[in-house]
């Protein structure tokens, strides 16, 4: 009834990671998990909290080390990597933060480009304004700014619209969707509609230790209609499953 | 209503000090008027004067010195681990010695000058300043780091451009901290062995019984500590700009 797991061949993946095992303090996380992303193409991976979406998506990005397993990025390597939180530092103006990776390289930043990228993301006029002066709406368009501004092939984003308000969230996911067509995407969202608007394809984590289970995605390309029956449909069906792997999946958290 | 508050309280504790000296009836050599003070302070202000240049000059260069000295430290000490595991217990244990019992034997060594009391507010300082600044090193934001280190950072440009920043806001609050008590440090030193400063003018004033000279260079250097610190903490807040008036 569902497809297997990862039926991506070796040249369409551009992120690869096989019989991976992670452990967070004396939980055993995942093991033996393997995952693909499809190569210029959204990947959304939904599941419970603390199932260990998070750490799957740092593993990858280079911040947690698998304890067996094996991650596999051709090219250089380099990600760029958004989170929940905006992570602007405070102190530097918009224009700033967007240009800090090349800061911290050591590099002369692009200043012209990090302007109009800014201008991309409707802020054009707020370069000069610092963090706390902006809205939370605001603040992600400009750590969305920041992560283009790496223009690294493949892009990992951590829950990064869960923190803003409904419409807000919206917004920003079709800006994202506009903007970041055509690389690697690996979205983690504890959201089904987030999931079923922007995904190529979903995964389903689940399970402790975790596995990976792809649900289907819904005709059309993203960023797709929130009001598409087939959409509403999915996300009933994805919601149930969702519930279903809560209940099972993390025994830490139910009543003894 | 910002200048107005101040004023009220200022009269309004001159007017009990003038009414103890009135009921009490105390004889003016152990609590003199204020009236009496003023008179004082008219008379002598430019030897008040010319000793509170020597002991702002201490605190100054104080502040300075240990400032820079515990700035070095918290950066070696968030930097460099082995300096953080041999260090942090002799800075901690550094603490368990007064500063007070120091005093005489930083005048034995540095004799009658400047130079002991400038040592004494550094000592004073120094912890504070220290302490504030490496806990700041220490507590970054965990997501500013994995951002920097998904970015290709290096620990050094990390320290630089992100935990160095962070951390301005710690070290503030420890350079408010050593402003206040770096007076103590060098009035100490003063009264212990010296030839000018407030901590020796109100010795001085203190042996011959000019007790109302004694409260002239009292309220002097109180005046000056208070103005001081407001200094500091404007200069501090203008700093850091990105942070919300509270």
């Amino acid at each position: 009834m569902i497809p297997p797991d990862n039926p991506l061949s070796p040249q369409d993946a551009a992120v690869r990671v096989q019989g991976a095992r992670l452990r967070f303090a004396d939980t055993l996380l995942f093991d033996g998990l393997d995952m693909a992303l499809e190569r210029d193409r959204w990947t959304c991976l939904l599941g419970p909290s603390g199932v260990g979406k998070s750490s799957l998506l740092r593993v990858i990005a280079g911040l947690e080390c698998l304890e067996a397993g094996a991650l596999s990025i051709p090219g250089d390597g380099r990600i760029a990597y958004m989170a929940q939180q905006d992570l602007l530092l405070p102190w530097l103006r918009a224009l700033d933060n967007v240009a800090l990776g090349a800061r911290l390289r050591g590099a002369r930043p692009d200043k012209a480009r990090a302007r109009a990228l800014l201008e991309r993301v409707g802020l054009g006029a707020e370069a000069g304004a610092l963090p706390r002066t902006l809205s939370g709406g605001m603040r992600q368009r400009v750590a969305l700014a920041r992560t283009l501004m790496e223009d690294r092939p493949i892009v990992l984003m951590d829950e990064p619209f869960s923190a803003l308000d409904a419409i807000t969230r919206m917004r920003l996911q079709e800006l994202a969707a506009a903007l970041l067509a055509g690389r690697t995407v690996l979205l983690v969202t504890h959201d089904p509609l987030e999931a079923l608007r922007l995904g190529d394809r979903i995964y389903v984590m689940a399970g402790r230790p975790a596995s990976l289970r792809e649900a289907p995605v819904p005709a059309g390309g993203p960023p797709r209609n929130v009001g598409d029956r087939a959409l509403q449909e999915r996300h009933a069906r994805l919601l149930e499953r969702l519930t279903a792997a809560d209940a099972a999946g993390a025994p830490g958290r139910r009543a003894a | 209503m910002r200048l107005l508050r101040p004023a009220v309280i200022c009269g309004g504790l001159l007017l009990v000090w003038q009414a103890v000296v009135w009921l009490a009836g105390t004889p003016h050599y152990i609590l003199p008027g204020p009236a009496r003070v003023a008179a004082s302070w008219h008379a002598h202000v430019g030897t008040i004067l010319d000793h509170a240049q020597t002991t702002l000059l201490e605190i100054g260069l104080g502040l300075a010195l240990g400032t820079l000295l515990g700035v070095g430290s918290a950066l070696v000490l968030a930097h460099v681990r082995p300096a953080r595991l041999w260090l942090l217990p002799v800075l901690v244990a550094s603490q368990a010695v007064p500063v007070f019992a120091l005093a005489p034997i930083l005048v034995l060594w540095l004799g009658y000058g400047i130079a002991s009391k400038v040592a004494m507010a550094t000592l004073i300082i120094y912890f504070p300043v220290a302490a504030s600044f490496f806990d700041g090193l220490r507590r970054t934001e965990p997501g500013w780091l994995d951002l920097a280190r998904a970015m290709g950072a290096s620990p050094w440009r990390t320290l630089w451009r992100i935990r160095v920043p962070a951390a301005l806001p710690a070290l503030a609050s420890g350079v408010r901290v050593a402003t206040a008590v770096a007076p103590i440090g060098a009035v100490v030193g003063e009264w212990v062995g010296s030839g000018a400063g407030l901590g020796f003018l109100m010795l001085h004033a203190n042996g011959r019984m000019q007790i109302d000279l004694m409260f002239a260079a009292l309220f002097t250097l109180a005046a000056f500590a208070v103005a001081l610190y407001f200094l500091v903490d404007h200069v501090l807040r203008r700093a850091l700009y990105w942070q919300a008036d509270t």
